[in-house]
């Protein structure tokens, strides 16, 4: 492996630990205050990637069209489906067993796979990059990369960023953090659980669809592309330490590094290699790499 | 339900199971026969998740390592003896959960359900991505096993009658099996780690032990349900170590009601039959082929209304009519004495 590919490899691995970091974080914030194991999570991904696909169109003859405002219009969808979906199937969930929300989260995926088969179609899509992003740059004297790709890197830094700063520079990141440190103690502080939990959700939802949105034009859209992300994102939440975004980030750059090296130096071994390593992470330390609270 | 009531339940249960070939067809007969191994199947996983509080997600791993057993060990063009092979298919099921569960219960929890997974994935990918078992196609069974006694045949698992009974029998062994086992010491000691762990240990339990001993009896029943499928079919392919189907059974077994081994009959019954529904094209159509909405749509529906699972429903529905009638402390009284 030469300069030129392993930096190539390097920046893909980055790009695709970013992206899990997104969709992983979400899940493990939502896990970590409400209790609640999502499996839905993944889906929520796929509509993201669906919107961009399905959106564009009508977001190019409505508003004139243009990336970001199909992004903009995915983004607002996915807060109000984050905002009804925890006010339908999920307030009623917190109280019941971990088993029982896996099953009512498990008929969700069904549904939404289901849902997205008849309004979109069960064919391989493409989403077109838009067009000041779609060249490439030189990496050495043969390679060169994507723009978009490093855009996707670009986005996810700056969300990660965001996100960070939300958590712990302002009053609703410190009550999400002490959500995520003691429940019962924020609630009898007199903060209204109820809609934290529901910002929580939406926002959580709303991370995920982005995800979706931004990876689509490298991805493309595909039936079931939500649970492939669903279960190395849950790799990445146990790895991380349940309810952590800090070991989320930390562990999704290191399933990102062994992964995208491992489809290159072991092509044979490539899938089960995230699980060893998951396996061997979990034996060393039995509660993930930072714990939460 | 009074212990009678469940005795008469399992009873009635498997007299119609046995009635059932002399009134139906051959596509009922087949149909019956996979959700009788899928009952297995969901037996062990109860035992597991239901008694003992662990919640195993790579339980279709030892599933297919039972079936690829049976393919695996069988001689290429001759049946293989039924007294070696069963056994066989079943300890290397158990095999794997001895060397899965050492390691995963070091965990608990969440992260528990995790590593089983990644166990899982690791014998998937295993089977998926080598020559071994071949590769992504799967590998056909040529000859099904016989148990031959000097020189006569006693059983031939060839036609799908026998086959039936021979799946009948093995479903009323495991059935029978767990529930002497949870009236044995070994099994208090489990439904003592499902209530409290810690206690268990303070009162001078090693609960390690009777963890892993589960955990490989658990496997090794799995290893039974994936020995029938694969004789069943006679074709063996990667997906049955797959994720979904460790989600599928683990599904069945929520859907069921967890806590009690009917629960696990009642719901591999539930799941496969809704399933069959909601592909039949003669009900639905076209729209069949979304039958996995319906399929959805029922889950969500028994989550909001049947949180105990099937198994809860003549309790509730007695609770609904006594609440009727009595007035609403006796009805708390009631479900006082049903914990």
């Amino acid at each position: 492996m030469d300069f030129a590919t392993f930096l190539i490899q390097c920046l893909n691995s980055l790009q695709y630990g970013l992206l899990l970091f997104l969709v992983a974080s979400g899940l493990t914030l939502i896990f970590g205050i409400m209790g609640v194991i999502n499996l839905a999570h993944g889906s929520f991904y796929m509509i993201g990637a669906y919107m961009a696909y399905a959106l564009a169109p009508l977001v190019a003859s409505t508003f004139g069209g243009g990336f970001f405002a199909t992004l903009f219009v995915g983004l607002v969808l996915a807060v109000i489906l984050g905002y009804v979906l925890e006010w339908a199937f999920f307030s009623f969930l917190y109280e019941r067993e971990h088993l029982q929300q896996v099953l009512m989260t498990y008929g969700l995926i069904l549904v939404f796979e289901e849902l997205r088969s008849l309004i979109v179609g069960d064919d391989v899509y493409g989403v077109k990059a838009p067009d000041w992003l779609a060249g490439t740059i030189p990496l050495g004297e043969m390679m060169t990369y994507p723009v978009y790709r490093l855009f996707i890197s670009g986005v996810c830094l700056a969300l990660a960023l965001g996100m960070w700063l939300v958590l712990t520079r302002t009053r609703l990141g410190m009550m999400i953090r002490a959500g995520a440190t003691n429940r019962e103690m924020v609630q009898s502080l007199g903060i209204d659980i109820k809609f934290l939990y529901r910002a929580v959700f939406a926002a959580g939802v709303a991370i995920a669809v982005f995800a979706g949105m931004v990876a689509a034009p490298v991805s493309s859209v595909y039936p079931g592309m939500g649970n492939q992300v669903l279960i190395i994102c849950f790799v990445v939440v146990v790895i991380g330490g349940i309810g952590s975004i800090r070991g989320a980030l930390v562990a999704a750059l290191l399933i990102g590094v062994v992964d995208t090296f491992g489809k290159v130096v072991f092509p044979q071994a490539a899938g089960v290699l995230v699980y060893v390593l998951m396996a061997l992470i979990l034996l060393w330390k039995p509660d993930g790499l930072f714990k939460a609270g | 339900m009074a212990t009678r009531g469940k005795l008469l339940f399992v009873v009635a249960a498997f007299v119609l199971l046995a009635a059932y070939p002399y009134v139906a067809g051959q596509f009922g007969v087949d149909l019956v026969t996979k959700i009788m191994i899928y009952a297995i199947f969901a037996l062990s996983l109860e035992l597991l998740v239901g008694t003992t509080g662990l919640v195993c997600f790579g339980h279709a791993a030892l599933f297919g390592i039972g079936a690829y057993a049976t393919v695996l060990l069988s001689p290429e063009n001759d049946a293989a003896g039924l007294w070696w092979l069963l056994p066989a298919c079943v300890m290397a099921a158990a095999a794997y959960a001895l060397f899965m569960g050492a390691l995963s219960l070091r965990t608990k929890g969440v992260y528990f359900i995790m590593v089983t997974l990644a166990f899982a994935q690791m014998a998937y990918y295993v089977i998926h991505d080598t020559k071994i078992g071949g590769g992504t196609d799967g590998i056909y069974l040529n000859v099904k096993p016989v148990l031959k006694v000097g020189g006569s045949t006693l059983i031939g698992l060839n036609d799908a009658g026998s086959f039936y009974a021979f799946t009948w029998v093995m479903l009323l062994l495991v059935f029978g099996l767990l529930a002497l086992l949870l009236r044995s010491r070994f099994g208090r000691a489990l439904a003592g780690i499902k209530a409290n762990e810690q206690r268990m240990r303070a009162t001078g339990f090693s609960t390690y032990p009777y963890k892993l001993a589960a955990f490989t009896i658990s496997g090794a029943i799995a290893g039974l349900a994936g020995f029938l499928f694969a004789v069943k079919d006679g074709v063996v392919n990667p997906e049955l170590l797959s994720w979904h189907f460790s989600g599928a059974v683990l599904i069945m077994i929520i859907l069921g009601g967890l806590g009690h081994l009917r629960g696990a009959l009642i719901g591999a019954f539930a799941f496969a039959l809704l399933q069959e529904f909601f592909q039949s094209e003669a009900v639905f159509g076209a729209f069949a082929k979304h039958w996995l909405l319906g399929l959805g749509l029922t889950i969500i529906a028994s989550v909001a209304l049947l949180p105990r699972g099937l198994v809860g429903v003549p309790d509730q529905v007695r609770e609904r009519l006594l609440g009727n009638q009595r007035d609403r402390r006796s009805t708390t009284e009631h479900s006082d004495e049903r914990t």
